[in-house]
């Protein structure tokens, strides 16, 4: 059974892992490298844009941006798209695991087309909810603290996914309600944003994100449900 | 036809507690990856991972 679970999702989040990065590489991080130039010309205290707000406390600056200019970095090239393959695919086999999991807990058969469902409802979990209070961020935008939305994220992921599993496994009416409720209660409570708004991104540059993030995340989640359900079959005649 | 209904509360139980025992290790693991590529503040994780944090739109710097 173990060893079912694991294998589904390794070998599921190798395959997303590395579509979405054709994905990413064409779609997405032209983006946040456009945006990165945005960044780095203008730096904030000289203000291209001379905003009453641009001193703020919550104001986002370069060097905050970096953390720390002599941390490591990959190399703008072949090293950061390396590195870009190496986290997709370890996130989509973190994702990937979590739908495994709940293919054990579910007990029943899954295959590719009932996979690709639980994939939407992973979609619907960790990016359609949490992004309706806290969109897709380009570098350089403004932003509330960190661990604030890191929170808020979190919060919105268990609670969304609690209430799908709620609303799809539980017969009750009253546990479909609190299911529904659950999904219902972060949007109520409401994301972390800054005081201010702004920064030098291009305001069309962040909608394309939006849009290319999108794109992004259901071409992964979609995959790994698919291939983890298949899988997860699959392996049942063997493991 | 009766001899292919088996399964015993014994063999019930023993297939629950394995899936549940394969589900807890695999939300672990998910977790505990998802964690550190996404969330960890370390610097070094998050400029290997920059690009992969704002694609899946983890809250990000």
């Amino acid at each position: 059974m173990i060893r079912r679970v694991l294998f589904a999702a390794i070998l599921a989040g190798l395959v997303a892992g590395i579509v979405v990065t054709g994905v990413q590489q064409t779609r997405i991080t032209p983006l946040i490298l456009h945006a990165e130039s945005y960044e780095a010309a203008t730096p904030p205290a000289a203000g291209g844009h001379s905003h009453a707000h641009e001193a703020a406390p919550h104001s986002h600056d370069a060097a905050h941006h970096s953390h720390d200019a002599d941390a490591w970095a990959p190399a703008d090239g072949i090293e950061r798209t390396a590195f870009s393959l190496l986290a997709n695919v370890l996130t989509a086999i973190g994702f990937g695991l979590l739908l495994t999991a709940g293919f054990a807990l579910y007990g029943k058969p899954v295959g590719a087309t009932k996979g690709v469902l639980w994939g939407l409802a992973g979609f619907g979990a960790f990016w359609l909810a949490p992004a309706l209070g806290l969109p897709p961020e380009l570098p350089g935008l403004q932003a509330a603290e960190l661990s604030d939305r890191q929170a808020w994220y979190a919060g919105t992921v268990i609670a969304t996914g609690g209430g799908i599993a709620m609303l799809a496994f539980l017969r009750s009416r009253a546990a479909k309600g609190l299911g529904a409720l659950l999904i219902f209660i972060p949007h109520v409570i409401g994301a972390p944003h800054p005081e201010t708004l702004g920064g030098n991104t291009p305001p069309e540059l962040a909608a394309m994100f939006v849009m290319a993030s999108l794109l992004g995340a259901a071409v992964l989640w979609v995959v790994l449900g698919g291939v983890s359900g298949y899988l997860y079959d699959r392996l049942a005649k063997t493991a | 036809m009766q001899q292919t209904m088996p399964t015993t509360r014994a063999d019930t139980t023993a297939d629950l507690s394995s899936r549940l025992a394969a589900a807890a290790v695999a939300t672990l693991l998910g977790a505990f990856m998802l964690i550190g590529v996404g969330f960890a503040h370390s610097d070094i994780l998050h400029n290997a991972a920059h690009d992969s944090r704002h694609t899946f739109a983890f809250p990000c710097h």
